[in-house]
């Protein structure tokens, strides 16, 4: 039985270690027949790194392949950094939205704040400039022990690395629940601005090109961060408080500047982000593109600390920091542009023929691995499936619901935090930082950004959903639902949903019955991206999310990128008529509103998918608003017409009178058809019903500053002091008031 | 009686702060600076009742509050 902390880098390690690691004794076996002999710490190091789950995607490569990828407009797909749309005028976006749960957890500021520079450091190194982050929570229960502290820490975690970056945050989507308590969801998400002509790849090519280490020195911190990443938590490991990674945002806007300034010279072959496993997967993706083999010496790495051995380079995951591969002959201009930064720029290799990552320190060669082989043969596991025994009935919280009434319903509505306002957390963030926002999440079901520098006002939408709440009862449904709701939001604001990035957050895969969630959510995803063509071009998987045998609820997280000119009219004037677009919904399965009633234990049935209705109401809503026939417009959302509604009534100045078919919860807690509300000007609402036969005007805008449900006979009324119960929410999370 | 303690940032940790500190150092001459590292010293005045106790309260009031356990080591002292 052999420590791994007691053996040197040289050191031919045994099963034991190899288990440490992370190896299974199948996965070391696989290793010694690539490598020929058994592998030493510093082989094992890498192997294990990546081979682990965060890297490998060996339990979900097999089911991702499923998700739709191509469409006319996709320029770079799943694989890469990132992943880029065209958008015409020769410009791309780029963008992806990337986990950061586990660190997050451990240490709530630090942990989120590295996770947005991860990602940011992924968009940019594609050669995009990022314009606009946004973020995706999911937190234990409100009123749980460790939620204000984690709340309070990784909202301004998020809001410290975007504002000194200087990139606006302009979406969040917050949520709590239960099963969070013990492993929070902090998905954090970026898109920039690429010239088509402009994009890099992490690739090493060209025999004797050299290889460049720049950013940051490399210290201790994070050290086995991949590896971590890939196991469940236990209360136990919770003691053993693992080292986390502080970020310096102020280097990453430094290394983004000093990287894009490289971009635009002739200098550069490829280049690659430090992220999870750090040296370790950089070199070894690079290598294996490029089908080719790296030489590095890491006495040239820069150190924080003096002594550090070479598995502890090659493992340490300090922030901001990267590989970038120059042409042979170009070295000079490189560092130029980093000294300039005051950025650290050594080389620390040569790109080489033989396929071989080939380490050296201390003028010994430490590791000698295939760089292909072990890309080519990570593990990769079809793992046994088979679903929740949890019997189908009747949701017993439908009566309950409707014994209530609109009063009742919305005032219980209106203070839950899954529906609350977004104003506190949005508040902490820069949201217009780099003047590219035209409309920022706190009022708009998506934020819109300017594309600078373009033609004409062309601008794109970003919005993040998770339908955790669904996917718990029924994973493929709640994945269509996913879907249909960041569909719906992108088409709100008048823009053309092109592409998507997921994120799927999900329990301990060896266990059956997560898995098949896992399996039964990318089938939901597929179909419904599949259906409404919109491709999945970029996305992380994040698995093991669950505490003593607890898990997660599954949370694909959907971050839907649209297309458009400009942005909502937004502008509203009493008189104005309040649109429906679609039939009065019905069906109460699957309404968040009957949380607000009990807990479901069963599986129940809700909605059937019909991507024909969903195609159909975006394409009247998405024509309406860029026409400029609507001036605001909310789809459906969590919380139904009512949350609609109190989010129309919220984002303006007057009131709003709503006709509903009956006076009564149903009508408007119930999430059963994709449609919208919204507002028209009354110059313009005549156009609108003309040309979209399934738009009904069904209220009008208020001068005063009322919300007013009514039907023939009767009416409920709420106040403009009302909404302030939307605010409360929050600071009551964070005093941790139960 | 009169207790100190210094909260710092685990060695092994990225130190932004003192990073830019000794940039600036160099640029003032200090050019020969390896590192810097920035702490927190608290004082606290406590009643006199044996310097073995108050070592052992000041060590809880870092451990329950004034320490970040997962990023930051303190060490307490005592005034002779």
């Amino acid at each position: 039985m052999s420590r791994l902390s007691q053996l040197t880098d040289t050191d031919v390690v045994d099963i034991a270690a190899a288990e440490e690691a992370g190896l299974s004794d199948m996965e070391f076996a696989r290793a010694q027949k690539i490598l020929g002999r058994v592998p030493n710490k510093v082989e094992l190091g890498c192997i294990a790194s990546m081979w682990s789950e965060h890297c490998s995607y060996k339990s979900s490569r097999v089911h991702l392949k499923k998700l739709p990828s191509e469409g006319p407009r996709v320029v770079q797909g799943p694989g890469e950094n990132a992943g880029i749309i065209d958008i015409g005028d020769g410009l791309g976006v780029c963008f992806k939205v990337e986990s950061h749960n586990h660190p997050s957890f451990i240490e709530p500021f630090q942990g989120s704040a590295t996770g947005v520079g991860g990602i940011l450091r992924d968009v940019f190194t594609m050669g995009a400039r990022p314009i606009a982050l946004g973020n995706l929570l999911r937190f234990g229960a409100a009123h749980h022990e460790k939620t204000p502290r984690l709340f309070d820490g990784v909202v301004r975690g998020i809001g410290h690395y975007g504002n000194c970056f200087g990139a606006p945050t302009s979406y969040t989507d917050v949520a709590f629940a239960n099963a969070f308590n013990g492993n929070i969801l902090v998905n954090a998400f970026a898109l920039g601005i690429v010239p088509l002509d402009g994009i890099f790849l992490g690739t090493a090519s060209g025999v004797g090109n050299p290889i460049f280490y720049v950013g940051a020195k490399t210290g201790r911190d994070g050290i086995h961060g991949a590896t971590m990443a890939s196991d469940a938590f236990s209360d136990d490991e919770e003691l053993e408080r693992p080292t986390v990674q502080v970020g310096d945002p102020f280097r990453e806007k430094l290394l983004l500047e000093a990287c894009l300034e490289c971009f635009a010279t002739d200098a550069l072959v490829g280049i690659q982000d430090m992220g999870a496993a750090g040296l370790t997967s950089s070199t070894f993706e690079m290598a294996s593109r490029a089908g080719g083999g790296v030489h590095i010496d890491l006495d040239k790495v820069p150190t924080r600390e003096a002594g550090m051995s070479a598995y502890e380079k090659m493992l340490s995951e300090s922030q901001e920091r990267m590989v970038l591969v120059a042409h042979k002959g170009k070295e000079q201009v490189v560092r130029d542009i980093f000294a300039k930064w005051e950025l650290d720029c050594v080389e620390i290799g040569r790109v080489t023929d033989d396929g071989m990552v080939v380490l050296e320190q201390g003028g010994q060669e430490v590791a000698r691995v295939p760089a292909r082989p072990l890309a080519d043969e990570a593990p990769k596991y079809d793992r046994p499936c088979h679903p929740a025994t949890m019997s189908l009935k009747r949701d017993e919280r439908v009566a309950d619901m409707q014994a209530d009434n609109v009063k009742g319903f919305i005032t219980r509505l209106m203070p839950q935090p899954d529906v609350a306002s977004r104003r506190f957390v949005l508040e902490q963030f820069d949201r217009h930082v780099g003047a590219s926002t035209l409309v920022d999440g706190m009022h708009s079901p998506a934020a819109v950004h300017d594309v600078v520098d373009s033609p004409a006002d062309k601008a794109v939408s970003l919005c993040l959903v998770a339908r955790d709440d669904l996917c718990a009862i029924e994973p493929s449904s709640g994945a269509l639902r996913t879907v249909q709701e960041a569909y719906l939001r992108i088409c709100a604001v008048g823009h053309e949903p092109i592409g998507v990035s997921d994120c799927l957050n999900h329990g301990n895969p060896q266990n059956p019955e997560q898995m098949n969630a896992f399996v039964e959510v990318i089938e939901g995803l597929a179909q419904a991206c599949g259906d409404l063509s919109v491709p999945v071009v970029s996305g992380n998987v994040s698995l093991y999310n669950e505490t003593d045998g607890r898990s997660i609820w599954p949370t694909p997280t959907i971050a839907m990128v649209g297309l458009g000119r400009g942005a909502p009219a937004m502008t509203v004037a009493p008189g104005d008529a309040v649109v429906l677009f679609g039939a009065w919904p019905e069906r109460l399965e699957g309404a968040f509103g009957l949380r607000l009633y009990g807990k479901l234990t069963d599986r129940t049935m809700f909605a059937d998918w019909a991507h024909g209705e969903v195609l159909r109401t975006g394409r009247a809503m998405r024509e309406a608003v860029a026409a400029g026939q609507v001036a605001r417009l909310w789809p459906m959302v969590p919380g139904g017409v009512g949350r609609m509604a109190i989010e129309l009534f919220d984002g303006i100045a007057h009131g709003l009178e709503v006709v509903v078919p009956k006076l009564a919860p149903g009508p408007l807690a119930a999430e059963d058809r994709p449609v919208g509300l919204g507002i028209a000007p009354q110059a313009t609402v005549e156009a609108l019903t003309r040309q979209h036969p399934d738009v009904q005007v069904v209220g009008k805008v208020l001068e005063e500053g009322r919300l007013r449900f009514v039907d023939g006979t009767d009416e409920v009324t709420f106040e403009r002091a009302d909404l302030a119960r939307r605010d409360e929410a929050w600071a009551r999370i964070v005093a941790g008031v139960r | 009686m009169r207790g100190r303690i210094i909260v710092r940032k685990k060695p092994e940790l990225l130190d932004p702060e003192g990073d830019t500190i000794r940039a600036a150092l160099a640029r003032l001459g200090f050019d020969d600076v390896e590192q810097v590292r920035v702490a927190k010293v608290f004082e606290v005045d406590l009643p006199d009742g044996g310097r073995a106790v108050a070592e052992a309260r000041l060590q809880d009031m870092a451990e329950q509050l004034l320490q970040n356990p997962v990023m930051e080591d303190a060490t307490v002292e005592i005034d002779p």
